[in-house]
């Protein structure tokens, strides 16, 4: 239970710390640490290289401006959570970071290190598929932008390469008409969900314009569940489209049983989570 | 300057690079040396001598090791010792007064029966601490405080007592205030 021994850098810019991953490809960015350091002490991951951000000012901090909150990689899970600005912008990111483990893991982990870390269950990389968000990267080769579906690729892996760092999350702030909504089920409060789903939807009238609704848990990656969103798009979101969308989105459910949930629980929690989800994110738009 | 309750430094036994790490700890600064790997749970109990901070599962799901780091509570096994590295940690060893007096918080664990073993005790506390520092009017429903204290893991008493006493470690620091 304690990890192998690494080289340990501390940078204080995005350059340096560039540089020192660049300099050895068992190099991996140290953020929070509340999901790195618990596989390194199991021994699961054995980095040769620690390189720790924690001493770069300019990956911290929150930003509302042009419709969009831009969260800084090192900024905390409980700074963004009690961030008045952001979630007056985007209330559903206190929603869905109230579910982010516990109180003390959220006051280290870091919203840049949780998506780059890219677990196919955690919460804040489906909050970025579902509203659309993106994500800026330093490399050696200067900066660029990935928009959350190009992200994620598969069970904590990302489109990034060893030696870029994620900078700043982009997150869309709630268009107007919107309703939102996330819920996830966990055996025990704070644990890895067996499932979890982000929905928004966008009204005109009485009439679903937009749905845009994402899971995780269910799969190698956080999905957009393009079928259930087809299910509500167009139409009135009342129960038989509730109930339909959440048929659709069982396809999408490609984890394997495990010790907590068979396939078809699994398929069935989906449902009822696309279910309740599109019903609360109805109410919330106003209608 | 009251006389140090940290353990002296200790010669090294590992072949382990070691690097200066500079903390405030219970109010007290202190240098040591420690490898990259050691976690700030083994800096604070092996090197610096306080074992009132306890390991139970080593990643971060038991709460047993918390303790507050710049003021908030985090998990000290999920923390490398050179990451606070000019941090202000506060372990139980801090919260009672210098006399003995138990802090409020003590006190009411002590009055609700909200510890058997005691192993968890510790963690309890700080996470409680921190949060009343975050939330100085906290929600004292059984809801608010269940949720908060989730992270922290109880096997004796099946935490309705460990609820109780944070609503009355409440009300004995108002009682304390007025």
């Amino acid at each position: 239970m304690k990890p192998a021994l690494f080289d340990y850098v501390a940078p204080e810019t995005v350059e340096a710390a560039v540089a020192a991953l660049a300099g050895d490809e068992t190099a991996r960015p140290l953020a929070g640490g509340q999901s790195l350091i618990p596989t390194m002490n199991f021994r699961l991951s054995t980095p040769g290289r620690l390189v720790d951000l924690g001493k770069i000012e300019s990956l911290r901090g929150i930003a509302v401006e042009n419709g969009s909150i831009r969260v800084g990689a090192m900024t905390r899970h409980r700074e963004l959570e009690a961030h008045g600005a952001a979630n007056a912008a985007n209330p559903l990111i206190g929603e869905v970071l109230d579910n982010v483990a516990h109180i003390a893991i959220r006051n280290r982990g870091t919203v840049g290190g949780s998506i780059a870390h890219a677990d196919s269950a955690a919460e804040l990389p489906c909050l970025l598929v579902a509203s659309g968000g993106t994500v800026s990267v330093q490399g050696p080769d200067g900066s660029r932008e990935i928009a959350a579906d190009d992200l994620f690729r598969f069970h904590m892996t990302t489109t990034l390469d060893q030696t870029e760092i994620l900078t700043e999350v982009r997150i869309p702030a709630l268009p107007p008409a919107t309703g939102y909504a996330f819920e996830e089920f966990a055996r025990r409060r704070g644990d890895f969900a067996l499932a979890g789903v982000c929905t928004l939807l966008t009204l005109e009238g009485s009439v679903c314009r937009e749905a845009r609704i994402a899971a995780c848990g269910i799969g190698a990656r956080p999905i957009r569940l393009a079928a259930a969103e087809d299910a509500l798009r167009g139409r009135v979101v009342d129960e038989d489209a509730r109930s339909e969308a959440g048929e659709a989105a069982k396809e999408y459910m490609t984890a394997p049983a495990d010790t907590q949930a068979s396939v078809a629980y699994r398929r069935d929690l989906l449902a009822a989570l696309v279910r309740r989800t599109s019903e609360t994110a109805l109410k919330r738009a106003g209608r | 300057m009251a006389k140090s309750v940290l353990k002296k430094p200790i010669p090294p036994t590992s072949s382990d690079p070691r690097v200066p790490v500079t903390l405030t700890i219970n109010g007290e600064t202190v240098t040591r040396e420690a490898s990259p790997r050691m976690l700030l749970s083994d800096f604070i109990r092996h090197e610096l001598g306080l074992t009132g901070t306890h390991v139970g599962c080593e990643h971060g799901v038991c709460g047993c090791c918390t303790v507050t780091i710049d003021g908030r509570a985090g998990r000290s096994c999920l923390a490398f010792a050179v990451q606070a590295d000019g941090a202000v940690i506060r372990t139980i060893e801090g919260v009672a007064g210098e006399d003995g007096t138990l802090h409020p918080i003590q006190q009411a664990m002590m009055e609700c029966h909200a510890l058997q073993c005691g192993y968890c005790t510790p963690g309890f506390v700080m996470s409680m601490l921190s949060y009343l520092d975050e939330t100085p009017q906290p929600d004292l429903s059984d809801k608010a405080i269940r949720e908060m204290l989730s992270g922290n893991l109880c096997r004796c008493t099946g935490y309705s007592n460990i609820v109780k006493a944070f609503r009355r470690g409440v009300e004995l620091m108002n009682a304390t205030a007025d």
